[in-house]
């Protein structure tokens, strides 16, 4: 990618370094399970083409609705056609499926505990199209909601796998999307469970705790401080609701220090998640928290700016080779 | 067994009849509590018992039915009405009706959809349409003949969500949703705050077949219910002039429709007139 140019919607966000890589690997997974799932259907709100779901179109027009640009409304009739039996995945980006929908999610969903599956494309910084577009509080959000399953995917095989999963879960979820030509960042063998997080990498003189994408550059700056003698440990913690409090402590127990990784506010999201986990687990330690500002970002590139507000590998290495 | 399946002939003064003791049931119901949305209620009393009396197609010893007609209720508050209705058709006790408002009741003075007969959580007003062209196109799928039908009022077309969901069901051709839009002129803060004229114009600007009745003229609303099951590609919109507290000479005149409290007292000389009101007409 061209450092110092705006991405034009659509253009790949989550290419990893070096990655072997899958093209659209949600709209794929959710094909694939359209043919043995006749309950699953399609919807969007004028975002189809850039959150990845065409392909679920075409194989299965009959059961796909694009409601044009009305996300209150996409979840209004997400909603109405689970109550037929129906299993919706409604994709929209994250900004719209929080804020301008917020209301329909709690009620329209939560509360009635409809099995809708929201899948939102442009999770934290993503894209560098500003504050509009840049949903980097929307784990924050919908943690609030009561019932709602939070999933922070890392790679191309999460993505698949948590498809299938949330598919086969009954009740509403809100799944972030990297869509495009994303990485396979985990190991062969690696299991998705909903509510399930995962130790990566032992290590004690610090532990890692990362979701989504910052799965990626938590490993890499972790073989990065091997060599440089830090021993790192990462927990990938990919469900965000319910929180797996059970790992989270047991992880942050056996390392000397704790730092928190995400693609999110560091208010609301993962590092309040696990400064909330070890303080009712009794675990007095100091938590770094890596994530982005509590304010808006602007527009740019979005290496330059995640370089900037220090989502890079890099900066993860920096912040924890700085650590006392 | 599946009532009005497939729908006969219209009874209008057995339909009159219900009405008014759904209207009785409410005075008792709004009586436990010394208030209520009874002024809503009273409203839309013809339509909930030309409704569940003589249109809908549903099973109260089976409520999961899926070919069931669906009637959802947009509009929460008005659910001391949908209590009435339901108690009639068979599928709430009718002496569970007196707990309205009361703590623990199911009857809550908003709808949840814990309730039996309950199709959705209403009272986040601008929610129903949505949920209903949702049901509409779920039951397309199944191949069902099943219609869906969307209480909603004048107030509520002010939210922004009604208008998403009406361009949604014309665009696809939802022919059985059938929205019935009590436009009883009050809302929270008085009289409609915000002018939604003419209402029928704009259903009919967003594709729908409309049409424009008194809500409270039994025959007119049944008229209106046989003229919507036509499956002519087109959603339908019934708008309904009611006239809220119909029945109650003075709640029909108080400036405090949208909510009423009164005294128990006050309440037995409500029903009084209500009483005379009913034998006058009959």
């Amino acid at each position: 990618m061209e450092a110092g140019r705006t991405l034009a919607m659509g253009q790949d966000e989550a290419v990893g370094g070096g990655r072997r890589s899958v093209e659209a690997p949600f709209g794929r997974a959710l094909a694939r399970l359209g043919e043995s799932r006749p309950d699953i259907v399609g919807l969007t709100a004028d975002l189809g083409k850039y959150t990845d779901i065409l392909p679920f179109r075409d194989a299965f027009p009959d059961r796909f609705f694009n409601v044009g640009m009305a996300e209150q409304n996409l979840v209004a009739v997400a909603a109405g056609l689970a109550r037929t039996g129906k299993v919706p995945f409604a994709t929209t980006y994250g900004v719209f499926a929080t804020r301008r929908a917020y209301d329909f999610v709690a009620i329209a969903l939560a509360h009635s505990n409809l099995d809708v599956k929201i899948v939102a494309g442009l999770p934290g910084l993503t894209t560098g199209y500003g504050g509009t577009h840049q949903a980097i509080e929307d784990l924050a959000l919908m943690r609030m909601i009561p019932g709602l399953t939070i999933i922070d995917p890392c790679d191309a095989t999460e993505i698949e796998a948590a498809t299938e999963a949330i598919a086969d879960y009954r009740g509403p979820v809100y799944m972030r999307l990297l869509r495009g030509s994303v990485p396979i960042v985990l190991e062969p063998g690696y299991v998705f469970e909903i509510g399930k997080a995962r130790r990566l990498r032992d290590g004690s003189d610090v532990g890692i705790i990362s979701t989504g994408l910052m799965t990626e550059r938590a490993l890499d700056a972790a073989d990065a401080l091997q060599k440089r003698g830090i021993a790192a440990g990462v927990l990938h913690v990919p469900t965000i609701k319910p929180f797996d409090t059970g790992a989270v402590a047991e992880f942050a127990a056996s390392a000397d220090r704790i730092v928190t990784v995400e693609n999110h506010v560091v208010v609301g999201g993962l590092a309040s998640l696990v400064v909330e986990t070890l303080f009712d687990a009794g675990i007095a330690k100091t938590v770094t928290r890596i994530g982005l500002p509590d304010r808006y970002i602007e527009c740019g590139a979005v290496p330059t700016l995640q370089a900037k507000y220090g989502l890079t590998t890099e900066a993860v290495i920096a912040t924890i080779a700085a650590l006392d | 067994m599946p009532r009005n399946s497939p729908p006969g002939s219209a009874d209008i003064g057995a339909l009159e009849r219900k009405a008014m003791l759904l209207r009785r049931h409410m005075l008792t119901m709004a009586r436990g509590q010394g208030q209520g949305y009874i002024g809503q209620g009273l409203g839309i009393a013809d339509v909930l018992a030309a409704l569940y009396f003589h249109e809908l197609r549903y099973d109260p010893a089976n409520l999961a039915w899926p070919d069931r007609d669906r009637f959802l209720l947009s509009t929460g508050h008005y659910s001391i009405a949908l209590w009435a209705a339901l108690a009639e058709a068979g599928i709430l006790p009718v002496d569970e009706l007196v707990t309205y408002g009361a703590d623990d009741s199911r009857l809550e003075m908003s709808t949840l959809d814990t309730t039996p007969g309950v199709e959705m959580i209403g009272g986040s007003l601008g929610h129903g349409l949505g949920q209903g062209v949702g049901q509409a196109l779920g039951l397309r799928i199944d191949r069902s003949d099943a219609r869906v039908f969307v209480e909603l009022s004048d107030g509520e077309m002010q939210e922004g969500s009604t208008w998403e969901a009406a361009m949604s069901a014309s665009h696809f051709k939802l022919d059985g949703l059938v929205a019935l839009i009590d436009c009883n002129g009050i809302q929270a803060d008085g009289p409609v705050v915000l002018d939604m004229e003419p209402v029928a114009d704009k259903w009919r600007a967003f594709g729908w077949q409309t049409s424009e009745i008194d809500g409270n003229d039994m025959a007119a609303v049944v008229g209106a219910l046989a003229d919507a099951r036509n499956r002519n590609g087109k959603p339908k919109a019934i708008v309904l002039r009611t006239l809220p507290g119909k029945g109650v000479p003075r709640i029909e005149t108080s400036e405090k429709s949208h909510f009423f409290r009164i005294d128990v007292a006050q309440w037995d000389g409500i029903i009084a007139e209500f009483e005379k009101t009913v034998g006058a007409s009959q």
